[in-house]
């Protein structure tokens, strides 16, 4: 729920609107090929490389279904809650535009692969169910290219073809905040799968919204505006914010929502109006004569279930009740589908799981960010970072040793044992060395002594530092510690 | 006898006896095929020059006409429309694959109705064809380029589509035979669809065993087309035996109607005493929803039609018309004037109903109720076939008509395909062959319809008949 705008209340009275907002999803699928023909399906080719008479959509040619996306297609379904029509259809949905190569799209109309499912996730500290309406597979379009100084529009068919699935939500968001929440959970939960880079700068994962208000306690929904060309989900955020924001001003100026379809300006943060309910298409869906429709077998569906990898919310759940890792950190180890692998990986080596969970949270992220590479491309084995953390623990070397030598392991690959050994990194807890090194930094400065004799405890980490000097930092600090402490007791 | 006069069997026994070559043979269609064009045109283009393929399996090294909407690769294919004006697909379609793997020389591309919407080759953009029995008449179609250029003998055979009767009716006209076969049974990929859920590519041929021998060449499973279907091909000449003993066959009542041409009626009524006296069981029975199959099919295809020539839109082949001044939007302008020069009236025409009958509102009023009617008429030939082996009609109504005579009159050309079209919206196969002439000496058609994927019924009876009679030996004379 949203109150009317600052200002415009007080006009007003009491009157409060409710915010209604339904998604709609596109997600690419990253399949070997493309979802009707046997062209590559690669994103950042030259122009019109990836292409053939069936995806040019050239006269004659014929689509035949790549099975895969149906498989990928079942897999999002499923992983949304999803009831699978194993009824596998598909239709035309007819319209004219230059990137759209034979007048058609092939989608899925009454049939789609997926319905009536949901979604739920942590938002604003409770969880939150959105309804899925439906998930169906249908063909991307190409891309157009305007090219100014040529004067004339361009068209790269490469994308023409690309699967994808397109995940329509109910209406049931009701701030910006949720509409920014589900699209987080429902990209975590969809990266889960593996089948799409879900990365919306390169428009893998593209989202649509339309957006309504209605005072509060009203069922009907009201009239709704479709929001398009957000780019980010802080845009799709702002952009609903903003129209939110819009309508409300509208209502209670006396003015009526229309029916439209809005692109979103990102940079100047408004939107502009792109066609009206007049201008809408009549897409004349009918059956797709060129595919034949078919039955899946329930064993079909059934081994696609079998298949599908543990999902976040469940991953998160057993992660905190198996290791007695708290929300927050399992929360960070979720957020990746390996990272999550690899902190089981190294639990299975050693059981200092809390431990396991702060190197991985802080030191190997600390990695993966300043290289910009996922984790798959992290040379990194489990069974280093568990003997790294294992020597750390048993005072083999130093904690800040173990994170100094962090990034030399995943360059070199060399094992733990023998960075230490190479680069003669072993804490020195020999007591007869520690002590000698103590009597020379204690006769060296006997003003520091007086002082600590005088009651100025703290001045005994110059002693710490000094002895770490002259041991190359490899001195175990806790062990000095408890030297000096011993002898300055003792008088 | 001349070698344009004989069939493909009688040539490929000439040449294997030795005593005439492919080069020669090739040669004298050429010469043929050019020398009547100017007659007939039933060549949109002919090949400069008899091209030999690598022959990869069964060689049957001739001349074959191929209909216009059949894609070979870097030569023109325009469906007779202006609006394919240049286009060369990049690929060939998988008949022409099959025909060229089969040592196959293509010796044209055969004129047809635009895009295939027509019953007399008279709405192609480039010009009518004119049928060899009498140069007034129209050859039937839309394969009628291909029915007249086996007629003509300016091919040996020819690969026609048939969507309501487009190989069958063009092939009764013309006095030869053509087949449609099962829907799934030969490949669509290349042909440039017109009714996608009704097309069917087949042979048009001087007799059946010519049309077995075509068959076995092109029919087959392929994996680029999902309508087609994988199921073994048999040799189809194996079925080529005057045998029809105790075969049932069927007359629909339906099919024998008022204002049928009397001498159509009669050779067709012949051919079942024929038939009987080679001891076939005949029984009239029903083909109760025969009357609403024109309205279900002008239905389904024109749906399919509207929405299979959206892509002619002049963005990435053919005509672009790009005009003057801009009007609604460079886009928009430029798709009008595409669609508006590059589509003749019957284009048009159709465009617009299939376009209307899937529209919002109208959608199940039109397009939902005609594909129950046509599962009602699919029920039909099951019934039917289950106390028959084959049905039996004529394939048209009239025989050849006049050209320009019904081509102001959409309805009554319509019609012509009434008997034709219940065998595409079911997907059976049909085949029609000459069964005697009318008073103008004009070639009737009768046809003969098969349970799904049994084409070798059809070819023993169409066989049987054919040796009893004589028919098909009648040649026009140019």
């Amino acid at each position: 729920m949203v109150s009317a705008p600052g200002g415009l209340m007080s006009q007003t009275g009491n009157m409060d609107f409710e915010t209604v907002i339904g998604l709609e999803v596109h997600l690419q699928l990253k399949t070997q090929t493309k979802i009707f023909c046997g062209c590559r399906n690669v994103f950042g080719s030259e122009a019109n490389a990836n292409v053939c008479p069936v995806c040019l959509g050239l006269p004659g040619s014929l689509p035949v279904l790549n099975r895969q996306v149906l498989l990928d297609g079942i897999k999002v379904g499923l992983a949304l809650n999803c009831d699978i029509n194993r009824f596998v259809k598909f239709d035309r949905k007819n319209y004219y535009y230059p990137d759209l190569p034979k007048g058609y799209q092939i989608s899925q109309y009454d049939f789609p692969i997926a319905k009536k499912g949901w979604l739920e996730f942590p938002c604003e500290g409770r969880s939150k169910r959105v309804g899925i309406t439906r998930a169906h597979l249908e063909e991307d379009a190409g891309k157009l290219i305007h090219d100014d100084r040529l004067n004339c529009t361009l068209v790269d068919y490469n994308r023409t073809g690309t699967p994808l699935v397109e995940i329509v939500s109910e209406p049931d968001m009701h701030s910006p905040q949720e509409a920014y929440d589900y699209l987080t959970a429902l990209k975590l939960t969809l990266s889960y799968l593996n089948v799409s880079d879900c990365d919306m700068e390169k428009g893998s994962l593209r989202c649509d919204a339309n957006v309504s208000i209605r005072p509060v306690g009203q069922t009907k929904l009201g009239t709704k505006a479709e929001l398009k060309n957000m780019n980010s989900f802080s845009a799709v955020k702002r952009a609903v914010e903003h129209e939110v924001e819009r309508q409300t001003r509208l209502v209670l100026s006396g003015g009526q929502v229309v029916q439209e379809t809005l692109l979103w300006d990102d940079a100047q943060s408004i939107t502009v109006p792109m066609r009206s309910k007049e201008d809408a298409h009549d897409y004349r869906y009918f059956p797709e004569p060129d595919l034949v429709p078919f039955t899946l077998t329930a064993a079909e569906v059934e081994s696609v279930q079998i298949g599908l990898p543990e999902l976040p919310s469940a991953k998160l759940g057993r992660i905190r009740q198996s290791y007695g890792i708290n929300e927050y950190d399992a929360t960070i180890l979720i957020q990746d589908r390996s990272l999550a692998d690899f902190f089981e990986d190294c639990a299975r080596l050693y059981s200092d799981y809390k431990n396991i969970c702060n190197w991985i949270n802080v030191a190997v992220l600390k990695e993966i960010r300043s290289r910009k590479v996922g984790l798959a491309d992290l040379p990194l084995k489990p069974e280093t970072l568990a003997a790294l953390i294992q020597r750390v623990d048993d005072g083999t070397i130093s904690n800040l040793v173990g994170k100094d030598i962090l990034s030399g392991l995943v360059d070199s690959g060399k094992s733990v044992d023998t960075v230490i050994a190479e680069q003669g990194l072993a804490q020195i807890s020999d007591d007869a060395a520690l002590e000698k090194v103590l009597d020379e930094v204690i006769a060296a400065n006997p003003k520091t002594v007086a002082e600590v004799k005088a009651g100025k405890t703290a001045a005994m980490g110059f002693f710490v530092g000094q002895a770490m000097k002259k041991m190359q930092g490899k001195a175990n600090p806790k062990k000095l510690n408890e030297m000096l402490t011993r002898r300055f007791q003792n008088g | 006898m001349s070698i344009p006069a004989l069939s493909a069997h009688e040539l490929m026994a000439l040449m294997n006896a030795g005593k005439a070559s492919k080069e020669e043979i090739a040669a004298a269609y050429f010469e043929r095929a050019r020398g009547l064009n100017s007659k007939t045109h039933a060549f949109l283009r002919l090949e400069a020059a008899p091209e030999f393929p690598a022959a990869t399996s069964v060689t049957l090294p001739l001349p074959i006409a191929m209909k216009d909407n059949i894609c070979v690769k870097n030569r023109l294919t325009t469906c007779a429309s202006k609006i394919l004006d240049g286009f060369r697909p990049p690929y060939d379609a998988c008949v022409v694959e099959k025909i060229k793997a089969s040592g196959g020389v293509i010796i044209g591309s055969a004129n047809m109705d635009e895009f295939a919407f027509g019953s007399s080759t008279e709405t192609s953009s480039y010009g009518i064809t004119r049928n060899p029995w009498d140069l007034e008449r129209v050859p039937g179609g839309s394969s009628g380029g291909s029915a007249t250029a086996v007629a003509a003998g300016q091919a040996v055979w020819a690969l026609g589509s048939d969507t309501g009767g487009s190989i069958r009716q063009p092939a009764a006209f013309c006095g030869i035979v053509g087949m449609k076969p099962t829907y799934g049974r030969v490949s669509r990929y290349g042909l440039i669809a017109f009714g996608s859920s009704l097309d069917q590519i087949g042979p048009l041929t001087q007799d059946v065993t010519d049309c077995a021998m075509l068959l076995n060449i092109i029919a087959g499973y392929d994996r680029r087309d999902s309508t087609s279907v994988d199921k073994p091909v048999p040799d189809y000449t194996q079925a080529l035996v005057r045998d029809v003993k105790g075969l049932r066959i069927g007359i629909p009542k339906e099919y024998f109607i008022d204002g049928m041409q009397p001498a159509v009626e009669k050779s067709v009524r012949e051919a079942i005493e024929v038939l009987k006296k080679q001891g076939a069981v005949v029984k009239e029975l029903s083909l109760p929803h025969t009357e609403y199959a024109v309205a279900t099919y002008y239905i389904v295809a024109t749906a399919e039609a509207s929405s299979n020539l959206a892509r002619f839109d002049g963005v990435q082949y053919g005509l672009r018309v790009v005009p003057d001044k801009t009007r609604k939007s460079p886009l928009v302008d430029m798709y009008e004037a595409t669609r508006e020069q590059g589509f003749g009236d019957e284009a048009k025409r159709r465009i617009m109903l299939g376009t209307y009958v899937l529209s919002s509102g109208y959608y199940d009023a039109y397009y939902l109720r005609a594909q129950k009617v046509r599962t009602l008429i699919k029920r039909d030939f099951e019934q039917a076939f289950g106390e028959v082996d084959v049905i039996l009609s004529p394939t048209a109504p009239t025989t050849a008509f006049k050209v320009g005579e019904k081509l102001a009159d959409p309805l009554a050309m319509y019609l012509s395909d009434i008997f034709t079209i219940p065998a595409n919206l079911a997907g059976i196969p049909a085949l029609s062959l000459p069964c005697g002439f009318d008073d103008n000496h004009l070639p009737v058609g009768l046809q003969l319809m098969a349970r799904p994927f049994d084409e070798e019924t059809l070819l023993r009876v169409a066989f049987s008949y054919e040796q009893a009679t004589a028919w098909y030996l009648r040649r026009a004379v140019l």
